[in-house]
């Protein structure tokens, strides 16, 4: 009668599977890889230009704004920004992602007082945020205050947006943490104009600080010039 | 709960990867043995076969069905027609009627009690050495059935040959996308056949040794789907099914998705409920493929695309909340929502590389089973339509007759 059990055949076709499974792991961390790699390619171009407009701003203060234009601004701080949110959801919390996440952090950090002198400097138009937020725990305000500001981003290019994933563990970041006085029960928290703001901010509040930021600026310009004659 | 669930979903890729692999190395090892014969053979001897055909309100097509039984190439003196009107309300009977006059055409007229009943009825009264049936809205290829016939010459221990059977004509996108899905299911039996694990005999022309029922008994409802029923039960008890492939029977196939749905309902609800009969067999070798590949895999199928449903329409729903969330904080936005493509964002997990060779393996089964069925067109467009409508539709059909199995509600023949 008809028995047609082949156990060697179901164990080779184990065995199958879990080759493809293997090569399916391998090619996926061949293009884990190189994301990672084009992630630190591009946080190199960001320390090459911040390092660049330090020097040039260094070099150059004495004597004029002029040549200070938007060159100091780097644009890929946001488009690294995205891609590493990205790699940690998709590639998982690996010690490459927590390590390029901290050098990203850093950056930022140099970027925002940098920009924050240039603009005090030469008077360049500009508004702050640093924005605390967390990825250990569930924080649903958090990508909303996410979607608030990256929309408050595109109306004004203007506006600069530094965020900081709380959990980061580096002493830069924890020195910010400790001048702000932020705690982690109370994210998302944002810093603009020296006010510390905690919980979910609406898009209308932010709108009114960032204007006034605008102002307030130009009113020092306003003096500054005054000064000057 | 994040791993659990990817941990599940894993699991149910690697399974589904593993039937996939199983099938095409079944295929790799048999496919010296997949003949197509064209034009007509010859066998050395012709014996007895009844064919009986059960009617229910099918006047549009059973005539059709009769003619072309009459054109089958095989001697006229050894087989037998009974046509059976199982209390049709429409003008079936007199359609049956108007074939009275043909001497191997038997009529029989009963109350109405279900497809196995008239079976029963015609197995009552067969004398023959093989039995078959036709489903009164298929029609079978002339040499359908010497083909048939040829497989138990060969082979004594084949107790059961099921044939391939081809959507007729299809007219609409719903049709169209059956078409494929039975190609693809030509080249699933014929591989199932190879196993010894085919756990259906069609209604369209599955051609029996009459002593199947002599030795296992009558047709039993089988959760209305008898044809399945009678394959478990001659496999529990290691009677060989085969298929042959080149027996083409042409069937018609619903025109709309309410009636696709009710009829797959039919079948999945089928499936599930013979199983759960049949759970005795489950995973034992000594019942073979059967029972440790082919009933497992169907089971696996039903969990992963449940599954996968809940998963795609958590997501919808979380996508919409999102969307909600995002109009009351910023209303439409000011953001331009400029598309900018960077293959950075192109998900290279390892998941997405097995179900890419998943569908390249379901798509190598559509496109030899259609190879297998002599369409014409194996690039067909036709299967732009099978994916979406199978996989728009099909999530419902399962979790309706999983749901119907829960609460033992039986589902209606049409």
């Amino acid at each position: 009668m008809n028995n047609n059990f082949d156990w060697k055949k179901y164990l080779i076709v184990f065995l199958i599977t879990v080759g493809l499974f293997v090569t399916a792991s391998y090619v996926s961390n061949y293009f884990g890889e190189q994301k990672i790699n084009q992630l630190k390619s591009i946080q190199d171009q960001i320390a090459i230009d911040i390092l660049s407009s330090e020097t040039q701003f260094s070099l150059l203060s004495e004597l004029s704004c002029k040549n200070i234009s938007d060159s100091v601004y780097s644009p890929e701080l946001d488009e690294l920004g995205n891609k590493l949110e990205w790699s940690q959801k998709n590639l998982g919390i690996t010690e490459e992602v927590t390590y390029l996440k901290k050098y990203y952090a850093l950056l930022q950090i140099k970027d925002y007082l940098l920009a924050k002198k240039i603009s005090a400097r030469c008077g360049v138009k500009s508004a702050f945020i640093l924005y605390f937020y967390t990825t250990a725990e569930n924080c649903s305000l958090c990508e909303q205050e996410s979607m608030v500001l990256g929309e408050l981003r595109a109306k004004y290019p203007e506006l600069r947006v530094y965020s900081f994933d709380y959990s980061t563990d580096l002493s830069a970041v924890n020195s910010m943490l400790q001048i702000y006085k932020i705690k982690d029960t109370a994210l998302p928290a944002l810093v603009i104009n020296d006010n510390v703001l905690t919980g979910l901010q609406k898009l209308e509040d932010l709108d009114a600080r960032i204007k006034e930021s605008f102002k307030l600026q130009e009113k020092v310009e306003g003096d500054s010039k005054n000064n000057v004659k | 709960m994040a791993s659990i669930t990817g941990s599940i979903f894993y699991i149910l890729v690697f399974l589904s990867v593993y039937v996939q692999v199983f099938f095409f190395v079944t295929f790799l090892e048999n496919r010296k043995k997949i003949i197509t014969r064209n034009g007509k053979i010859k066998l050395k001897s012709y014996p007895t076969v009844t064919i009986a055909v059960p009617c229910w309100n099918e006047e549009k097509t059973v005539e059709k069905t009769i003619r072309s039984l009459m054109k089958l190439n095989y001697p006229k003196d050894k087989i037998k027609f009974f046509l059976i009107n199982d209390g049709s309300t429409d003008g079936t009977l007199s359609v049956l009627n108007s074939f009275k006059k043909y001497p191997n055409i038997k009529i029989f007229d009963k109350e109405n009690g279900g497809k196995f009943t008239a079976l029963n009825l015609a197995l009552k009264n067969a004398d023959s050495e093989f039995f078959g049936c036709l489903d009164a809205d298929s029609f079978a290829d002339s040499e359908s059935l010497i083909r048939i016939m040829s497989y138990f010459e060969n082979d004594k221990e084949v107790m059961a040959v099921a044939p391939s059977v081809v959507v007729d004509n299809p007219k609409n996108f719903i049709q169209k996308a059956q078409k494929v899905d039975y190609n693809m299911g030509v080249y699933f039996k014929k591989m199932l056949g190879f196993l010894g694990a085919i756990n259906v005999t069609p209604g369209p022309l599955t051609v029996f040794r009459k002593k199947v029922f002599d030795n296992l008994g009558p047709y039993k409802h089988g959760h209305n789907t008898e044809d399945m029923e009678i394959a478990y039960r001659m496999q529990k008890n290691h009677y060989k099914i085969d298929h042959c492939n080149d027996a083409y029977v042409y069937t018609n196939t619903p025109a709309t998705v309410k009636k696709l749905y009710k009829q797959r309902l039919r079948w999945i609800y089928g499936f599930i409920n013979n199983t759960i009969d049949y759970k005795n067999v489950l995973f034992k070798k000594k019942y073979g493929n059967f029972a440790v590949f082919t009933l497992p895999m169907g089971i696996i199928s039903i969990v992963s695309v449940s599954y996968l449903f809940g998963k795609i329409v958590y997501n919808f729903f979380n996508f919409i909340y999102t969307k909600l969330i995002q109009f009351k904080l910023i209303g439409f936005g000011f953001k331009s929502s400029t598309f900018n493509f960077d293959p950075f964002f192109i998900n290279t997990q390892s998941f997405i590389f097995l179900i890419i060779l998943v569908y390249c393996l379901v798509v190598f089964a559509i496109l030899f089973g259609s190879k297998m069925t002599k369409e014409k067109k194996i690039f067909s467009m036709n299967t732009l339509y099978f994916f979406p409508v199978f996989g728009f539709i099909a999530p419902f059909w399962l979790l309706k007759a999983v749901f119907n199995t829960i609460i033992n509600r039986k589902p209606s023949w049409r």
